[in-house]
């Protein structure tokens, strides 16, 4: 359990105390990950299963090395199919690798409130790895990790978060996280991307990146992505660049001494952010990757270390 | 079985007639004999008492989906119709976007068929506006109104052609039929799930802003003026479409418009407190507390004629699964009474016009008769408790699904009896007057 | 056991250890472990005394074992993890494993696996401060401060001055049966 909770869907339903909860025991996680021999027997003959709808190389790499670190067993279960098209829905799928009696479901669905819909049916925990536009916890929770242990504290800290906010679950992550722990949060780009009262999150709005990147003490760019038909939020990506895009000379002129550039990945390159400033002096992007299988490691461990759920009953 | 029926010591609210008082109300025959403050008993008159209860014109629903021909596992016009009694309607239209579309007389005619052989609710079928709900050719309206349609929709969709909405209301005023439309601008809309605000921002879905369904009313009315059509506004929702209804109206324009219980009583905030539950997803969605406000405002005032469920029935094959892809609708016909009860209980609404809207604006709006309770009227009757508490479960809906926001609460309010041309048709359970 | 005999118990055991390390030729390459939480400060005062001793300071680390634990799932909870910091290599070394009380054993039996994580030992020496019988594993410590006749039921706490206590003190509470 983290706190009181059976399962990790969204960072909205944390408190502080649970947010620090995994924040602290994910630093003996990455103390592991350190060691010659990175393996610890704690989750030794239980299983995680990893359920995703949608293609990501990086997150369920990520909660398989945690898994096997911690001696895990884990089990990849890629689907294309959602209840949309003509085949198993989610819950039967889900129902189904239940039958082979997981102890996590890791679940990734395009489909805001498909972990909770799964969780409902289901008697294992269930960790969201990203549903929709709504949440992606281990995302939040490794980005308060990485600009906490570089910068000490999150108290009072100023963090930015610069793109598509209106499509992005991390960004939605980062929101319900980052205050709790007492950072304050810009979140900055095109109105068209600023979804329609996100400022009730807690946050402020700014569409000049400048003004936006002004005292920040870490940035969290977000990938682009751009629609040319349907609903087009910017013209071309060449504008978005120019405007919101960071390259190195913005990221001298503009960022604080000390100040930490974050990105969830994958980069599109050269659109939201340049190279140089990917692989320069301010970027933690690779700090982030390393931290996310600390953190997921300490969200297996905490709900799947300990008596199984069922067993309870 | 007696051809009297007497009912006894029940507060008669109708609007109609202006009467609201305890009367004694005698059917005979089919249609009301008397309403009046002493009546004598006829020998052999089957008696009820309806001490403590009320007694209306039985409701009249404008909007509801009985969905025969073709989704009969969802519900059928017999269940619809069962499920429209228990609730206190005794009659509903019945829309068109059932499979095939009811843009011929051929369905018209499997409709009324299946009512009349039910014999419960009287059912309405209302015609589609353009062929298949397609959006591009008229349907034969003089086919339909033959057939016995009293209404023309494509509900379920937006007619997004101004064109053809166009000519819909003038070939409409041929056949004395007025038009109730969906209003959605379906590029505004997109691919929406939930009225766009805070709330979808936090749940990250894909919101609908109250505009897309604003412009499209503008636009209706603005044809409506210049057609002289007769044009009815489905399941209203946001408060803009409100104020385009009350400008309409001042303007002398005929123009009418329903609103369902859940738009006066849900929230945007209830999706995300209900935990992306479908039974609280539907279209046009639940919108902000200042939308509903109006909705409210625009009922109690009279720009909207009347409370129109949009009874949607769908199974756990449609709903039970995540709600970017669950069907829109929740069943209704049931909970009506209740839901809305609960607004005069906080204030909101007075009685009489509660019920003016469930009776006789039903039946002004689409020119339908009953709906009034007076002598020579048909002997259509609701009795009603508001004081009775039921838990709203499957077990006790008679509708074929129960795709529904209160399901597992206890509401308070139900309907007692329903009469239909003098005919018993529903007695709730536990029932013995 | 009083201050005093505290005291007194952490000297002998610095000049027993110290011995054996001088006879087996590991004085150079011996390193001190303390195991979370009660063999960290003893282990710090060990490391005092023997730098005395030897002449030179061995490194010193601490090993939290909630990650090795055998009862995890016997348990509500999963246990709380605390910080585990070995920066020497383990490899080769003499390793001196410290605890606060030596009772099933199981608690050296993790700290063993999780030690040989970190490479291969020379070898293991295990030092308690109290050693209260009751053992579940064919484990024994190499230097005791003190033996205890202790029953089952009864609970035995260090309290040291490091952690807030007014003066060092063995606690031994419960009844015999």
């Amino acid at each position: 359990m983290i706190g009181r909770h059976k399962h990790c869907i969204a960072l909205e339903d944390f408190s502080r105390e649970e947010l620090l909860q995994v924040l602290d025991l994910a630093v003996s996680m990455k103390e592991v990950l350190r060691r010659p021999i990175k393996k610890v027997p704690s989750l030794r003959g239980k299983s995680v299963v990893n359920l995703f709808f949608e293609a990501s190389t990086r997150t369920r790499s990520s909660f398989e090395i945690a898994a096997k670190v911690l001696s895990a067993d884990a089990l990849n279960w890629t689907s294309a199919s959602s209840s949309v098209t003509k085949g198993e829905t989610l819950i039967d799928t889900a129902r189904n690798l239940e039958a082979m009696r997981p102890d996590v479901l890791v679940i990734r669905h395009s489909a805001s409130g498909a972990p909770r819909l799964v969780a409902e049916h289901v008697g294992c925990s269930v960790v969201s790895a990203g549903d929709g536009a709504h949440e992606h916890p281990s995302q939040g929770l490794l980005d308060c990790f990485t600009v906490r242990e570089r910068l000490g504290t999150l108290e009072g800290k100023t963090l930015a978060i610069v793109g598509d906010v209106s499509h992005s679950r991390v960004a939605r992550s980062d929101l319900h996280a980052f205050p709790k722990l007492g950072a304050r949060v810009r979140l900055c780009g095109p109105p068209t991307m600023m979804p329609a009262g996100v400022e009730r999150m807690g946050c402020t709005v700014h569409h000049d990146l400048r003004g936006a990147l002004e005292g920040a003490d870490a940035v969290i760019m977000l990938r682009i992505q751009h629609e040319r038909i349907g609903d087009p939020l910017i013209p071309t990506t060449r504008e978005y660049s120019k405007l919101w895009g960071l390259n190195a000379k913005k990221a001298a002129d503009w960022l604080k001494p000390g100040a930490l550039v974050l990105h969830p990945g994958p980069i599109n390159r050269g659109v939201e952010l340049a190279p140089e400033v990917a692989d320069g002096p301010f970027s933690v992007i690779l700090d982030q990757v390393e931290n996310g299988v600390a953190v997921r490691m300490a969200i297996l461990y905490l709900l799947a270390g300990g008596e199984p759920a069922e067993a309870k009953a | 079985m007696s051809d009297v029926i007497v009912i006894e010591g029940g507060r008669v609210i109708d609007p109609a007639s202006g009467t609201d008082g305890v009367r004694t109300v005698v059917l005979k025959d089919g249609t009301v004999a008397a309403v009046a403050e002493r009546a004598d008993r006829p020998a052999g008159a089957q008696v009820v008492d309806a001490r403590g209860r009320w007694v209306t014109p039985g409701f009249i629903d404008l909007h509801v989906h009985l969905r025969e021909p073709g989704q009969e596992y969802k519900e059928t016009v017999a269940t619809g119709a069962r499920a429209a009694v228990a609730g206190g309607f005794t009659a509903v239209v019945a829309m068109p976007n059932t499979k095939p579309v009811n843009d011929t007389l051929a369905v018209t005619e499997l409709i009324l068929a299946r009512a009349a052989a039910a014999g419960l609710a009287r059912v309405y079928p209302c015609g589609a506006i353009s062929r298949g709900s397609g959006g591009e050719e008229l349907a034969e309206y003089g086919e339909l109104k033959a057939g016995g349609c009293v209404a023309l929709s494509d509900d379920g969709k937006p007619v997004m052609n101004a064109a053809l909405m166009r000519r819909a209301l003038e070939y409409a005023l041929a056949f004395g039929l007025p038009l109730t439309v969906h209003e959605e601008d379906l590029q505004l809309v997109g691919k929406g799930v939930m009225h766009e605000g805070a709330t979808s921002t936090r749940l990250g879905l894909k919101g609908i802003p109250g505009q897309a369904e604003d412009v499209m009313v503008l636009r209706d009315v603005a044809l409506a003026e210049l057609t002289g059509g007769r044009l009815h506004i489905a399941h209203l929702s946001s408060a803009g479409a409100v104020r385009a209804v009350r400008e309409a109206k001042r303007r002398g324009l005929r123009v009418t418009a329903e609103v369902t219980p859940h738009h006066l009583t849900l929230t945007d905030e209830d999706v995300a407190a209900s935990g992306y539950s479908t039974d609280f997803k539907m279209n046009p969605p639940l919108r902000s507390a200042a939308d509903v406000a109006a909705c409210i405002e625009g009922l109690a005032d009279g720009t909207i004629d009347a409370i129109a469920t949009d009874h949607a029935p769908h199974s756990l094959v449609e709903k039970d699964v995540e709600f970017d892809a669950a069907a829109n609708g929740i069943v209704g016909l049931e909970t009506a009474f209740p839901v809305c009860l609960a607004l005069v209980r906080a204030g909101k609404l007075t009685e009489r016009r509660l019920i003016e809207a469930l009776t006789a604006g039903p039946a002004r709006a689409f020119g339908l008769p009953g709906g009034r309770l007076a002598p020579g009227a048909p002997a259509d009757v609701a009795v009603l408790d508001p004081q009775a508490a039921w838990r709203c479960e499957p077990a006790a809906l008679y509708s074929k699904s129960h795709n529904s926001p209160w399901k597992g609460r206890t509401l308070t309010g139900r309907c007692t009896h329903a009469f239909v041309g003098g005919r018993l048709v529903h007695q709730a359970d536990g029932e013995k007057r | 056991m009083n201050a005093s005999d505290i005291g007194e118990a952490v000297r002998r055991l610095a000049r027993e250890v110290a011995d054996r390390a001088r006879t087996a030729g590991a004085a150079d390459s011996l390193a001190i472990v303390g195991i979370r939480r009660g063999g960290v400060h003893l282990a710090a005062r060990l490391r005092a005394e023997l730098t005395r001793l030897l002449g030179h300071e061995p490194p010193v680390g601490t090993l939290d074992i909630a990650l090795y634990r055998d009862d995890l799932s016997a348990r509500g909870a999963a246990p709380v993890v605390g910080p585990t910091d070995i920066r020497f290599p383990v490899q080769g070394t003499t390793i001196l494993l410290v605890d606060d009380v030596l009772y099933t054993g199981r608690t050296v039996r993790a700290a063993l696996d999780e030690l040989v994580d970190f490479g291969r030992p020379r070898r293991v020496w295990l030092a308690v401060l109290v050693d209260r019988g009751g053992r579940e594993l064919p484990i024994a410590a190499d230097f005791a401060g003190a033996t205890l006749a202790v029953a089952d039921g009864q609970d035995v706490q260090v309290k040291l001055r490091e952690e807030g206590a007014a003066e060092d003190a063995v606690v031994v509470t419960g009844r015999k049966p």
